[in-house]
């Protein structure tokens, strides 16, 4: 009995600690730096602290520690508040775009025959499994000024000059409705697909139209793969960077590539952190809803 | 659901499909381009594949992103299946509402988080940045995948042939290796796909993680990319999707040949 409830102890605990050194602790560390300020220095920021300096040292250092970089990014002057509202707005532009276009998607998949089922699924997630990057880029050639889609459009004689849709957030809305297409669509249709097509029988039996089934019967019933979906697509969204980067336009303001900038360009890691500790903040709250809705859904059957 | 598909049903499906597909469908015809104009037709030629084999830098960073990849996948498979196993099986445990959230969180969490945290962590424990940090961050976040795809074969399983085998004496880890794992392989298969795909397609957390002298796919055509298109691009682009095309309906379709045998000896062993 002891063996087995070692073994069962080094189950939990190989993944436990895995994620507590490389996923908890480094939220700790981001935290501690934001707290700091930039030096030029390896590494670049004060204050660092050392062990074998001892507690007085250290204790001066917790001294030196400060909110000074919350103050900078939190202030009007600066770009980074403007950056988290953006954000915000276009992730939820985008999740209910994504809503509009997958819900049609994910219903007609739910209600074709069974031996056709697989297929559909298989073509969903295909793209899913080729790379994000290559999709977006894809993107690129289809909406630029000489692109194809502007070629289409005059050959059809719809234009006559070219549509301006890359660099703009219209093209930021297309890349991200794109790409987290897929994390859309799955959610939903395994709501829809565990519905019970009586229920829509007896529904029309009683007189009830199908527009009214849909919104009595079928939509209360797909709920919660409409929250999976909104959040799996809502909380990556607000800190995309690829996709605003390489899509959007100079103006196109999004916290994951202010923070990037802050990071790459400007080098300094203290107020990128506290960047990042702040939008953690801000996503905190549909982080745990999510949380509930994906354990609920794995476990709670 | 069970029903004839209406008119609605239908265009939906083909217009989805249609928004889903074009793009990679028009990526690829343009790969075999003869001008250097991406958007210009100007013939068919395989000239820009022949280029590829050439740039060496892109064949390097093929080959890391391939190691990296390779050894994430493999890791995090191990990892994610635990903790999966443990999810699933363990009950309550103190501490288990910190363990699933640090499960869940990853999935959701925006790379360039991740991605800083990591790159901080190192720094803090001065750990040389290149290859072996960008697999590291991998597997953290990749292990996350796993255990959900395994997860959900998990609670879907009769337990009462663990609870069998265990009451016939096997020992829990031999019970795991011959009865449990068999059962769940084809979602450990798909777990360490998903690894493996995750981390080839990663950008922005190796971005992060990496030091100098590692450099992946992705942040090579990344680089390149921001200089505009090029059919290069499109053909690196166009081996890479081909790649993950054979290989996942390929391993559909070994998985779904296995499923249908499995059933047929169950509906054999209950009729003998």
């Amino acid at each position: 009995m002891a063996a087995k409830a070692k073994g069962r102890w080094l189950v939990v605990a190989v993944p436990y600690l895995w994620l507590l050194a490389l996923f908890l602790v480094p939220f700790l560390i981001v935290f501690k730096i934001s707290l700091s300020q930039d030096a030029i220095a390896q590494p670049p920021y004060f204050p660092t602290f050392a062990l074998s300096e001892g507690w007085a040292a250290i204790k001066e250092s917790l001294g030196e520690l400060s909110f000074e970089n919350y103050g900078y990014v939190l202030s009007w002057d600066n770009e980074f508040i403007e950056a988290y509202g953006s954000s915000l707005v276009i992730a939820g532009i985008s999740t209910v775009l994504l809503l509009l276009v997958g819900y049609p998607i994910a219903y007609a998949m739910a209600r074709s025959s069974k031996a056709l089922r697989p297929t559909l699924l298989m073509l969903v997630i295909l793209p899913f499994w080729t790379s994000f990057l290559i999709r977006v880029y894809a993107w690129i050639g289809i909406l630029s000024p000489e692109g194809l889609l502007n070629q289409f459009l005059f050959f059809l004689g719809v234009i006559d000059h070219p549509l301006e849709i890359l660099a703009t957030d219209t093209a930021v809305y297309i890349g991200i409705v794109y790409s987290y297409l897929p994390f859309m669509i799955l959610p939903l249709y395994s709501a829809l697909e565990k519905m019970d097509d009586t229920l829509l029988e007896a529904a029309a039996d009683l007189g009830c139209t199908p527009f009214a089934a849909f919104w009595k019967i079928t939509w209360p019933l797909s709920l919660p793969g409409v929250f999976a979906g909104c959040l799996l697509c809502f909380i990556p969204a607000v800190g995309e960077f690829v996709i605003p980067d390489l899509l959007g336009g100079s103006d196109t303001l999004m916290i994951g590539k202010v923070l990037w900038t802050e990071f790459s360009v400007n080098r300094s890691w203290t107020v990128s952190s506290a960047v990042a500790v702040l939008l953690l903040l801000v996503l905190v709250v549909p982080i745990v809803l999510y949380q509930n809705v994906q354990q609920r859904e794995v476990e709670g059957r | 659901m069970d029903r004839k598909l209406s008119w609605f049903n239908v265009t939906s499906l083909v217009l989805g499909f249609a928004f889903l597909y074009l793009p990679i469908v028009l990526l690829v015809i343009y790969s075999f381009n003869a001008s250097r104009l991406v958007t210009v037709w100007a013939g068919f030629s395989t000239h820009w594949y022949g280029e590829l084999l050439r740039n060496e830098q892109l064949l390097d960073a093929a080959w890391v992103t391939l190691r990296v990849a390779f050894i994430t996948a493999c890791v995090a498979t191990v990892l994610g299946t635990m903790a999966a196993i443990t999810l699933t099986r363990y009950g309550r445990f103190y501490g288990r509402t910190l363990f699933s959230g640090m499960i869940y969180a990853p999935l959701v969490m925006p790379d360039v988080i991740t991605g800083l945290s990591l790159l901080l962590l190192f720094v803090a424990v001065n750990f040389d940045r290149g290859f072996w940090t960008i697999t590291l961050a991998h597997i953290t976040f990749t292990m996350c995948f796993v255990c959900v795809v395994v997860q959900s074969r998990l609670v879907t399983f009769d337990r009462s042939l663990e609870e069998a085998a265990l009451d016939l004496g096997c020992p829990p880890l031999k019970t795991f290796f011959v009865v449990t794992l068999p059962i769940i392989l084809p979602a450990v298969v798909s777990g360490w796909m998903l690894a493996f795909t995750l981390s080839l397609d990663d950008l922005v957390i190796a971005s992060f993680t990496t030091g100098p002298g590692a450099t992946t796919l992705p942040m090579r055509i990344y680089s390149q990319v921001r200089l505009g298109v090029t059919p290069e691009i499109n053909a690196v682009c166009t081996i890479l999707i081909g790649i993950v095309t054979v290989v996942v309906i390929g391993a559909s379709i070994i998985t779904k040949r296995q499923e249908v045998e499995r059933q047929k000896a169950e509906r054999l062993a209950a009729a003998g």
